[in-house]
């Protein structure tokens, strides 16, 4: 029979792409995995909080077009960027790169243009997230629609931040794009990255991925807000790379989505890496918001630094495993992670599990994890100042996100995830 | 005298608390009080540890742990008892609290701006828009200014990390900005170095006037000299036994509450009850040795 993500299936999908060889191969291995993986089970430490029997891959299909409809965005059109990529349904609709960014040989665009133009940029793929990792990785190196590629040469500074949109248009639709973000030796970039839904009422699947790749004494800031309608499945595999002396700063923002599940990666590969990753995500209704994070430092003198606050309204969950994995020889290393959940309701719910693996024995980690309720004492001391109390719940609510925030250098990140917190706050505050 | 005739007869505002009943969770602890303050007055509040003092303050302004058994609370007449602190601070009650809460990441101008906002428009919706940003910081920074305070403050998270003396200056600053027309100073001058004593004092004292009736809750002398006080009231064992003058306020400073337990022997006796409740003999006997 064929369904969407059935062989002949991925068949007319390679037919379609006019791919060159390496490529169509390691499709070819990434669909065999995928049938092979789909027999076994998921990873019980990954998966086992989260219930995805309601998932059905075959109710969603990649569509055949894409068009450049308007989608409501929290970012776009709010900054001068420096360049802007945008994907609707799997497919480039836009494209554009100041030209003297283009003529200091940095390249932002499509996977399509890419492979057209510098084919070898993507034989990086999967050297962050490997196709045979999971069912989902597998799922979504084989099928993947391509996505946004940004790839700054040596030494090359981007000062201006660049822009990616992932949308979904099309009730039903399949999106498996991925994002590729290389950056050479000493080089340096912002990415703001958002997804978006056009209409709140559209279901749509997410298989995606997204794989920093950032070289000696490089410096990436990487930003993805995810923003879906509340009906749409978020399964991603998000991982970073940091060679020495490098460094990611990350953040994350969780909004939209019924379930999303993000298995996020740092590996610390080079002496005097060092990764800060930052989380906000606010979860309401039936939203079920989970992340799987790990930080692996490889080598010595690396630095990891996590911080994730949670607001969770309704009946909504915040999931979170987190990880910090020290190899034997990564002395010296430095990693902390916290993750801290505000409940708004009684039957929200939080799970937040943090955990060490630490195999070299001259390291400091600290981890820490805490769910809990609005202050009783800071809503009457609000409403001792004339604050009404569902006013003073949207002040304390602010606050907590505040210590997240304050990480953040790119202002229009903080502003947006503040806004973005306050119209979910309004919907029934 | 800066209680003026025009102030006394009828213009200003009163706060009348009848016969007051209260309980913390089924706890009885104040007994009947009753107490009139008039905008433009002062009243010193004075009493042992444990008598009840801030429990008066915390029902005044309605803090839900404290049930009000039986009698009222009103201003000018309208009773308060029903309304939550938030109504209640919009009629223009304020406590500057004895131990002042942190809200983590919010900023001292951010909250102060919600705060004045409500206050002054008591009829605001949530959501309509806030006082502007301009005008508001530009009366925030004078008002700092003017209690001597680091300007610096308004951009840190309300009493985050602040030491005891710099939440009390926040709590007077609050006050600066909200002009209540009835203000229960809670304590605000324990925890101080004499300086600040003396700055919170000249504080208090500069912005009371006629259109502020003040509750001056405490234990030290220097906050009422620089606010002297018409009425000095004392309470023992959650009951008002006695009311004086400035004079009365100077004495207890002097001798103690020994003589006013000799002389309110039903209520000295209610105190060691109380002192050897269950719950309390722990602490009880430890003293006792
Ligand atoms: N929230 C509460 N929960 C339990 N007991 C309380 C609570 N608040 C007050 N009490 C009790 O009520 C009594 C009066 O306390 P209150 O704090 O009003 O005293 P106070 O006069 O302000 O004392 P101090 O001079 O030490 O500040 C005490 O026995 C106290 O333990
Ligand atoms: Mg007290």
């Amino acid at each position: 029979m064929t369904t969407p993500w059935s062989t002949a299936s991925f068949e007319d999908f390679l037919a379609s792409r006019n791919e060159p060889a390496w490529l169509t191969d390691r499709r070819r291995q990434a669909f065999a995995a995928y049938q092979e993986l789909l027999k076994k089970p998921l990873d019980p430490e990954e998966f086992k909080r989260i219930d995805l029997r309601a998932l059905r891959p075959d109710k969603f299909a990649l569509v055949p077009s894409g068009d450049a409809v308007p989608l409501s965005t929290l970012m776009a059109n709010r900054a001068d960027f420096g360049g802007t990529v945008s994907h609707i349904d799997g497919k480039a609709v836009a494209s554009q790169l100041r030209p003297e960014l283009a003529a200091k040989g940095v390249i932002f665009g499509s996977w399509e243009t890419v492979l057209a133009t510098r084919p070898e940029i993507l034989q990086a793929l999967e050297r962050a997230v490997p196709a045979d990792t999971d069912r989902f990785s597998a799922w979504h190196t084989a099928f993947c629609t391509g996505g946004t590629v940004l790839f700054v040469p040596r030494n090359v500074q981007v000062d201006v931040p660049l822009y990616s949109l992932i949308g979904l248009a099309t009730n039903g639709a399949a999106d498996l794009s991925h994002t590729l973000v290389v950056l050479e030796e000493g080089a340096s970039a912002t990415l703001l990255e958002e997804t978006a839904s056009l209409d709140p009422s559209h279901t749509g699947l997410h298989v995606g991925a997204v794989e920093l790749l950032v070289a000696p004494r490089a410096v990436l800031r990487y930003v993805q807000l995810q923003n879906w309608s509340e009906k749409v499945w978020h399964l991603a595999h998000q991982a970073g790379r940091v060679a020495n002396d490098a460094s990611l700063q990350w953040t994350v923002g969780g909004l939209g989505a019924k379930v999303a599940h993000i298995h996020q990666d740092i590996h610390l590969d080079g002496k005097g890496a060092a990764a800060e990753v930052n989380g906000v995500t606010f979860s309401t209704d039936k939203q079920i918001h989970s992340y799987y994070t790990q930080q692996g430092h490889h080598a010595p003198n690396t630095r990891s630094d996590l911080l994730y606050k949670d607001v969770i309204r309704d009946r909504a969950r915040i999931i979170w495993r987190g990880m910090i994995q020290v190899d034997v020889d990564a002395q010296k290393t430095d990693g902390y992670q916290r993750n801290d959940a505000l409940m708004l309701s009684d039957a929200c719910r939080a799970d937040l599990i943090p955990g060490l693996e630490i195999e070299a024995d001259d390291v400091r980690c600290t981890h820490g994890a805490t769910a809990g309720r609005v202050d009783e004492e800071q809503l009457f001391y609000c409403m001792c100042r004339g604050i009404s109390r569902s006013e003073a719940m949207h002040v304390i609510v602010e606050g907590f996100f505040q210590r997240v925030y304050d990480r953040i250098p790119v202002e229009l990140v903080r502003e947006t995830l503040s806004q973005a917190v306050q119209r979910k706050l309004g919907i029934d505050g | 005298m800066r209680l003026s005739k025009k102030v006394r007869d009828g213009m200003s505002s009163l706060l009348k608390i009848i016969d007051l009943h209260v309980s913390v969770e089924d706890k009885p602890i104040l007994h009947g009080v009753s107490l009139e303050i008039r905008q433009g007055e002062i009243h010193a509040l004075m009493g042992p540890n444990g008598s009840g003092k801030s429990t008066l303050a915390y029902t005044l302004v309605g803090h839900p742990k404290y049930e009000i058994t039986s009698g009222s609370i009103e201003v000018d007449g309208t009773p308060l008892n029903e309304l939550d602190p938030c109504e209640r601070a919009r009629k223009g009650l304020f406590l500057a609290f004895q131990y002042p809460v942190t809200i983590p990441g919010v900023k001292v101008s951010d909250f102060l701006r919600h705060a004045v906002t409500n206050v002054r428009n008591p009829e605001r919706k949530d959501g309509e828009s806030l006082m502007p940003m301009r005008e508001f910081r530009k009366e925030l920074k004078q008002k700092m200014e003017e209690l001597g305070m680091d300007t610096e403050f308004a951009r840190r998270y309300l009493n985050e990390g602040f030491s005891g003396g710099e939440k009390k200056r926040m709590e007077i600053l609050q006050l600066a900005m909200l002009q209540p027309k009835f203000a229960i100073l809670d304590e605000t001058d324990s925890g101080l170095d004499s300086d600040a004593v003396r700055v919170v004092s000249e504080g208090v004292r500069k912005l009371s006037g006629p259109q502020m009736g003040v509750l001056i809750i405490t234990h030290h002398e220097r906050l009422l000299e620089y606010n002297v006080p018409q009425f000095t009231h004392v309470m023992l064992a959650g009951k008002i036994v006695e009311t004086g003058d400035a004079a009365l306020a100077h004495e207890l400073h002097n001798h103690g509450y020994a003589q006013i337990r000799e002389r309110h022997p039903v209520e000295a006796a209610e105190e060691q009850s109380r002192q050897n409740r269950p719950e309390t003999v722990g602490v009880a006997t430890a003293v006792a040795k």
